[in-house]
């Protein structure tokens, strides 16, 4: 049996090559939307967050779903700003090839 | 179930890498993004599946408050306010990290493992220390605050400290389980990214920028850890890998160390550095009309942005003045130094806004062979990134760092608000060559007249 500490760390070892060898192919006049696009992608988040917003003893409101709903919160915002502002971004990149 | 979630998370994390990928191009940039929000949508949308008794209520009002504040920034923010925006979200991705962690630490009835609290006390600290360096950038950058880098002897001996003993507590906790000791762990690291971010300087912010950028992906990728959570260590991944690359083209462009850069204090050993040239040097200035006669009746003209541009808020009127010179039948581009602004791309962004032609844009790898044979070169408020001294000057501190190739033109104009050194406290003997010509003022005013003078 292998330990899942294992399984997540061949998931992120092999997550880091692509990663980069994707971005290296970023052009760099998009270098600020491409920061911009992973605030968002970052907002991911937003998934740990979620998970500590449970039930605990019958009990909605505790110090964990709290937090993660703070958590959430945070996130969110990344996640709209983040993608709404990088749309942005973009339409300007775009209305220029007329 | 579980298996169903698993491919959905699949999903979600191939969409992320193909919304990257999009990026390679402004063509399929658009749709790329539109990927990254179908990802997201089906993150949540499994998380939601995957939840034992969620607190529905208090997850959606969360959501919709933050998307709320978030969809309104995203809508009024200035382009001129960018670097700005992007350290505030990196420090909100730090900040929710650490309330991961510590919802996590106080979830009653759930037992971690010792492989899960090593990886509880790496997303925290990450986190915690992404968290307050990105708000100290981002004071930095909108200028509110702690604008001026901060030195002081013992400034390195201090972070070493501070860091053992953020990991002294780390390992308490680890033994004894302690929350006290967690939060103490915490407590550190809150204390570490401010003193590790007050030494570094403006000019560095792009780097500083970018590094942060890598860190919030990294604490995501730490949280996935803990949550044995595939689609968060994908996600983070890629986005600590992307900010990493993006902070070494940042030094790579300013021909420093990434070590160099986070110890800071480049100012005041420029300033000592041995090229400040004895004697007094002369200079000519002109007039605004001058300047606008001399690009009216030239063949091709080469615009240098830089932080100034930024700073006046001059893009559209530049935009103007470009306009009209190309229907006067100048050939007129841009020149784009890639530390040029205060984060990696910003002053295409600009440019982008006031709606130039991307065709206009050039890189500087793709420009500089043009120097030679071009009528006039048009510095708006960049120094550094045109300094011959850097090609020429072993002496200088910023020997080595690849220019824009500025003084090979046969006309050079420069338009700058005083002759002050720029950031790195260098003298710049572009602006003391023969065909040089300086014009002072604010860029914004500068180029309104320039507008005046060519349209009439």
């Amino acid at each position: 049996m292998v330990d899942p500490f294992i399984t997540s760390f061949t998931i992120f070892v092999l997550a880091v090559f692509v990663g980069y060898h994707v971005v290296w192919n970023v052009t760099p006049a998009l270098h600020t939307p491409l920061m911009a696009v992973t605030n968002a992608i970052s907002g991911i988040i937003i998934v740990g967050a979620m998970l500590q917003v449970v039930d605990i003893n019958g009990e909605s409101i505790t110090l964990t779903s709290v937090l993660g709903a703070i958590g959430i919160f945070l996130a969110s915002i990344n996640i709209f700003g983040g993608f709404l502002v990088t749309q942005r971004m973009l339409d300007m990149f775009k209305k220029k090839k007329r | 179930m579980e298996n169903l979630s698993a491919l959905l998370y699949l999903a979600a994390a191939v969409l992320f890498i193909l919304s990257l990928k999009g990026l390679s191009s402004p063509v399929t940039a658009l749709r790329g993004n539109l990927y990254g929000v179908l990802g997201m949508v089906i993150a949540v949308a499994t998380t939601f599946m995957l939840m034992d008794k969620p607190v529905l209520l208090l997850i959606i009002a969360a959501i919709a408050a933050g998307g709320a504040i978030g969809a309104w920034k995203a809508k009024t923010v200035e382009m001129t306010g960018m670097p700005e925006l992007v350290a505030a979200m990196h420090s909100l991705v730090g900040l929710s990290a650490v309330l991961i962690a510590v919802a996590a630490i106080f979830h009653t009835g759930v037992e971690h493992t010792p492989v899960q609290k090593v990886e509880l006390f790496i997303g925290a600290f990450i986190g915690a220390i992404t968290f307050t360096a990105s708000v100290v950038a981002y004071g930095k950058l909108s200028g509110k605050f702690g604008a001026k880098a901060v030195n002081f002897s013992g400034q390195h001996l201090l972070n070493l400290v501070l860091a053992l003993s953020m990991v002294g507590f780390g390992a308490a906790y680890f033994v004894s389980d302690s929350h006290a000791a967690f939060l103490m762990m915490l407590a550190i690291a809150l204390v570490l990214g401010v003193t590790l971010i007050i030494p570094i300087g403006g000019a560095d912010m792009p780097v500083v920028v970018s590094m942060l950028n890598s860190y919030s992906g990294w604490a995501a990728a730490g949280i996935g850890f803990t949550l044995n959570n595939p689609v968060l260590i994908i996600a983070g991944a890629c986005v600590g890998s992307s900010g990493a690359i993006l902070s070494y083209i940042m030094c790579k462009a300013m021909n420093r160390s990434i070590v160099s850069v986070l110890l800071g204090g480049f100012g005041a050993e420029a300033a000592s550095g041995g090229s400040t040239a004895s004697g007094p040097k002369n200079y000519k200035s002109g007039s605004a009309d001058d300047a606008a006669f001399l690009m009216s009746n030239a063949d091709s003209v080469i615009i240098v942005p830089g932080y100034g541009l930024a700073v006046s808020r001059a893009q559209h009127a530049l935009q103007e003045f470009a306009q009209l010179l190309t229907e006067q039948g100048v050939t007129v581009r841009y020149a784009i130094h890639p530390v040029a602004g205060r984060m990696p791309g910003h002053m295409n962004v600009l440019l982008a806004e006031a709606e130039v032609p991307y065709e206009q844009v050039l890189e500087m790898e793709e420009i500089n062979s043009d120097f030679s044979n071009t009528d006039v070169v048009l510095v708006i408020g960049a120094n550094d990134v045109v300094n011959p001294a850097a090609q020429k000057d072993k002496q200088s501190p910023i020997y080595g760092m690849p220019i824009l190739e500025a003084h090979k033109a046969r006309t050079v104009i420069v338009v700058k608000r005083s002759m002050n050194a720029g950031y790195a406290g260098l003298d710049n003997e572009l602006f003391y060559m023969d065909k040089t010509m300086m014009v002072f003022g604010d860029a914004k005013e500068v180029i309104e007249d320039l507008v005046k003078a060519v349209s009439h």
